[in-house]
């Protein structure tokens, strides 16, 4: 059998089609975050400080239940994916940035789409993370020049953690669900502990 | 009876409650599914904002140079980041990231709105002010855009939507986001606990 999927890849809807499937997807996406907790500052500073680990749940849950479906459709045929996007590595401006990142999250304590969701419920603070995320945008553009050679820097293409580790893509799914559990059970035994303390 | 009725009514409605974080959790992976079965691609938030603000820079220059005459040579064009998003005549609107955008306005709101959880405020821990939260949420935010735009992405384009593709890049990115946090969130305790 042929792959079926990517939907709009294979079957070419068209421009239209893919604005409205962006908007639906969106939706999807901002309801979750929302319901999850994740339209509230306070729940999402509990992640660093103990007192609430619904980051961490919320995340790998959807990550585990995204990357198994993902897979186990490459396996059956019905996704080809080849045709999946999957971001490029630049392993050092990503690690680089995603320290700066969780620097940002947590004086913040919104990311970009978590405050999106906020600000869609009112949330003054959201508002404002949002005004200060897009003029920094615009900083970093001007400041691009400075650092457009890191930015470019240890560019290692597409390239899998299952790749990168030379192991059969399902191994390395089968350890992220196992890793991802074992934090699961992390998190609740932190629970029990910081409740008795 | 009546009157019972009333005074329950009367009193501002409690919002309800989040929904379980594995619940979730395991809707918004599905929705992640969805996104890539059909679009070929996965979720993200930084991207529309970037276009967006590029595009707003290209406009500024323009008019402070007069007008759409000016518009083939703007600071965005000369810019070497900027420029791919306003070099050509396409609607910078027109894209898959600006769609998500609106769409996530929307589920946002109406998720909130169906559990009672809409309403101006700030939300701050119990011993901070208004004012310090709105500053640390302005600088965070500042802060967040050089993290998100070296790395390429955000928690949404990268650490969710690369980290289900096994992308090797995005899963440093995530383990790099906790390291940041976690390496800061002691110092800024008191705005929370």
């Amino acid at each position: 059998m042929e792959p079926l999927a990517p939907v709009t890849k294979v079957f070419e809807l068209g421009a239209n089609a893919e604005a409205v499937l962006a908007m639906l997807l969106g939706f999807g996406f901002g309801f979750m975050l929302e319901k999850g907790g994740f339209g509230s500052s306070k729940v999402l500073a509990g992640q660093w400080y103990g007192y609430n680990f619904a980051v961490l749940r919320v995340m790998f849950t959807a990550i585990i239940t995204s990357m198994v479906g993902l897979f186990g459709l490459r396996y059956l045929g019905v996704v080809n994916f080849e045709l999946v996007y999957v971001n490029e590595t630049f392993l050092w401006p990503q690690i680089v940035g995603g320290f700066i990142f969780g620097i940002g999250f947590v004086i913040g304590q919104f990311c970009p789409g978590t405050a999106l969701a906020a600000c869609a419920t009112g949330k003054i603070d959201a508002m404002v993370f949002t005004a200060g995320f897009w003029i920094g945008i615009v900083a970093f553009s001007f400041s691009f020049p400075l650092f457009s050679r890191f930015y470019d820097s240890s560019s290692m293409g597409r390239m899998l953690v299952s790749d990168w580790l030379h192991l059969p893509a399902g191994v390395v799914v089968f350890l992220v669900v196992l890793i991802a559990l074992g934090a699961f059970a992390l998190t609740h035994f932190l629970d029990k502990k910081l409740a008795k303390s | 009876m009546a009157e019972t009725t009333q005074l329950a009514e009367s009193q501002p409605k409690r919002p309800a409650p989040y929904w379980n974080s594995y619940v979730a959790g395991f809707g918004l992976g599905l929705v992640l599914l969805a996104s890539y079965v059909l679009a070929g691609r996965g979720l993200g938030a930084s991207g529309a904002a970037t276009r967006i603000a590029s595009y707003a820079v290209h406009k500024v220059d323009a008019m402070a140079h007069g007008g759409t005459e000016a518009e083939g040579h703007t600071v965005a064009r000369a810019n070497a980041y900027m420029a791919p998003y306003v070099k050509g005549p396409a609607d910078p609107f027109d894209d898959f990231l600006v769609y998500l955008m609106v769409g996530i306005l929307f589920g946002g709101f109406a998720s909130g709105w169906s559990a009672g959880r809409v309403s101006f405020e700030i939300v701050k821990g119990p011993h901070a002010t208004n004012k310090r939260r709105l500053a640390l949420a302005l600088l965070g935010g500042f802060i967040s855009a050089y993290g998100a735009r070296l790395a390429r992405g955000c928690t949404s384009g990268q650490a969710l939507s690369g980290g289900a593709t096994l992308a090797l890049g995005s899963w440093a990115f995530m383990l790099a986001v906790f390291a940041g946090g976690y390496a800061l969130a002691y110092f800024l305790r008191k705005e929370w606990l």
